[in-house]
């Protein structure tokens, strides 16, 4: 210890006042907005998800350009441009997932859950208010990151195709439901991060939930696997940031945004259960 | 105001805690005693709702403590002081423990002050010594100003300087009239700052009572006779009825007689005493006497002493 030893303070006692039990929600959300941005991970991973949304973006759209002359008829017929543009989310997608599961396992991994939840009994509450600061937080930075793609993405692409503009029919939409995307994966995330507790089996659930999925349900005969396949959540919920459908087989945009969303609640809600039942 | 009625606590088939019943009273410091293994840290997670009871209740101020909305300001507790996220500086973790419960947050740079952190509010957690995580957990505590203050094992990795801080600040909180129950392992360290004791072992409760009243039960009539003719003294204590244990080769350890009925019996035989004294034993003593059933996890005392 470098410090004194310092005396002993003859506190009087009661010189705090009481807070009256109300407005409990908005200081538990005051409480997580503390603590995220008080770790310095948040603001770079947050940071390397606007760069590769915005960069891996216009460097496809880039691409594109380049080969604009030799490409496929095929690949030519249904563009979408404003999709194009936000193909960055498939990656960064990981990175919030990643941020997500990180707000509810790194507490478990230090203890320090014990501390939040003998703060805050009603540990439901917390979770809750857990999911609003971080879905709203991942809101803005993807709405940043998205338009930011959208225009940089538009602006690379008007060189040789028919770029997309803010006006168009679904290109609104699309762009901000990039971020609508990733601040419900950011949910996702932190469900599973509350069922698992620990941060390397919640990052497991999701990529494997994500992206190993697709792959293995491919190895199932048709048409069970597209029927299977349009039902899982990347290919669910990615339709919201595109303007045109990929495939003859995928649910229709609202739908498949409906069963999205269902991932993120069904996890929260099977967290929240267990959080009420386990010892802390 | 701590109450335990009927308290246990089962994990799988281990039980933690095993119907305990006590009463942590105001103004006081209350030592929590146990081996390793106990069950200490068991029941204060119950008393702070982290852990559910298998059986029985446990309230705070007549009240379960998961009732409370903003529970910082009526109990405090250090539960395990490692347990901060280490990238956080000190300052920012107590931070959204005050913003939690709608603590000012001047409070936070006061606790700091106060437990001598000050100079290293900015710097990050995982930079910190154990004896700055134990001040760290002890601000934590004393951030809503509780009238309940929980301290488990709160001198662990304390330099003494440090050890003498908190047993100043433990009597102080005290002194103001607040229920202070700290836990420990260490006897020695309880009877220098606790004024009441409760004793448990493998989760039962072996003891509640004054710590003056623990030394004098585990003491009792313990009386040291030295003679050059112990074994002709002996005999005649044995006669007498009470216990007795060689000490030596000259001394003897008499249970069940004072000294005055010892000098009585020896001065009666013409036996020459060189001491004759009572045995006060030491709280460590009287500790040890009474979880000696009750450890969880005993040395050989052959092994042991063959080491040393």
């Amino acid at each position: 210890m470098s410090t004194a030893a310092p005396a002993v303070a003859s506190a009087t006692r009661k010189t705090l006042p009481r807070p009256s039990p109300t407005r409990q929600f908005g200081a538990i959300v005051r409480s997580e907005w503390t603590k995220l941005w008080s770790v310095r991970s948040t603001l770079w991973s947050l940071l390397v998800t606007v760069a590769i949304i915005i960069g891996l973006g216009a460097l496809f759209c880039v691409a594109r350009v380049a080969r604009a002359d030799r490409l496929d008829p095929r690949e030519l017929r249904n563009f979408d441009p404003t999709g194009f543009s936000l193909n960055g989310i498939f990656l960064a997608q990981l990175a919030v997932g990643v941020l997500g599961v990180l707000v509810i396992t790194s507490e478990y991994a230090t203890g320090q859950i014990r501390a939040t939840f003998g703060a805050t009994p009603q540990r439901h509450l917390v979770l809750a208010a857990k999911v609003a600061v971080f879905m709203a937080v991942v809101l803005v930075v993807g709405l940043v990151a998205c338009f930011a793609a959208f225009l940089i993405g538009q602006g690379i692409l008007s060189a040789k195709f028919h770029e997309a503009a803010l006006g168009d029919p679904g290109v609104l939409r699309a762009v901000v439901g990039g971020a609508v995307y990733l601040s419900v994966l950011g949910a996702l995330g932190i469900g599973l991060g509350t069922i698992l507790r620990r941060t390397a089996g919640a990052i497991a659930a999701l990529v494997g939930l994500l992206l190993i999925l697709p792959i293995l349900v491919n190895f199932l005969p048709s048409p069970w696997s597209t029927d299977i396949n349009k039902y899982l959540p990347l290919q669910a919920g990615s339709a919201l940031f595109h303007t045109v459908a990929r495939t003859s087989t995928e649910l229709s945009l609202w739908v498949g945004f409906a069963v999205f969303c269902a991932y993120a609640v069904v996890s929260l809600a099977a967290g929240a259960v267990l959080l009420a039942r386990r010892d802390a | 105001m701590i109450e335990a009625l009927g308290l246990s606590k089962r994990y799988g088939s281990t039980v933690a805690v095993d119907d305990l019943s006590f009463t942590v009273g105001d103004g006081r410091v209350t030592g929590f005693l146990g081996p390793n293994g106990a069950g200490k840290s068991t029941t204060m997670r119950l008393i702070v709702g982290l852990d559910a009871p298998s059986a029985g209740r446990i309230t705070v101020n007549g009240r379960p403590y998961h009732e409370r909305r903003f529970p910082l300001h009526e109990v405090g507790a250090l539960l395990e002081a490692k347990a901060v996220h280490p990238g956080r500086s000190a300052r920012n973790h107590l931070r959204w423990l005050a913003d939690s419960n709608r603590i000012p947050r001047a409070r936070v740079d006061e606790v700091l002050e106060q437990v001598g952190l000050s100079t290293v509010a900015r710097k990050r957690y995982g930079t910190f010594s154990l004896g700055m995580s134990q001040r760290l957990g002890i601000a934590a505590a004393l951030l809503g100003d509780p009238e309940v203050l929980l301290l488990d094992e709160p001198v662990n990795g304390l330099d003494p300087e440090g050890i003498q801080w908190v047993r100043r600040l433990l009597r102080s909180l005290a002194s103001e009239g607040r229920t202070v129950f700290v836990s420990s392992h260490l006897m020695s360290e309880m009877a220098l700052t606790a004024d009441h004791l409760i004793v448990i072992g493998r989760g039962r409760l072996i003891a509640d009572a004054s710590v003056s009243d623990v030394i004098a039960q585990a003491s009792a009539n313990h009386v040291k006779v030295v003679s050059p003719q112990a074994p002709a003294l002996r005999s005649l204590i044995t006669a007498a009825g009470a216990g007795v244990e060689a000490d030596g080769d000259d001394a003897l350890i008499v249970t069940g007689l004072e000294c005055r009925d010892v000098g009585t019996i020896a001065a009666n035989a013409g036996i020459t005493l060189y001491e004759l004294s009572r045995q006060e034993a030491s709280l460590e003593e009287a500790f040890m006497e009474m979880t000696r059933d009750s450890a969880e996890y005993l040395a050989d005392p052959d092994v042991a002493g063959s080491v040393a």
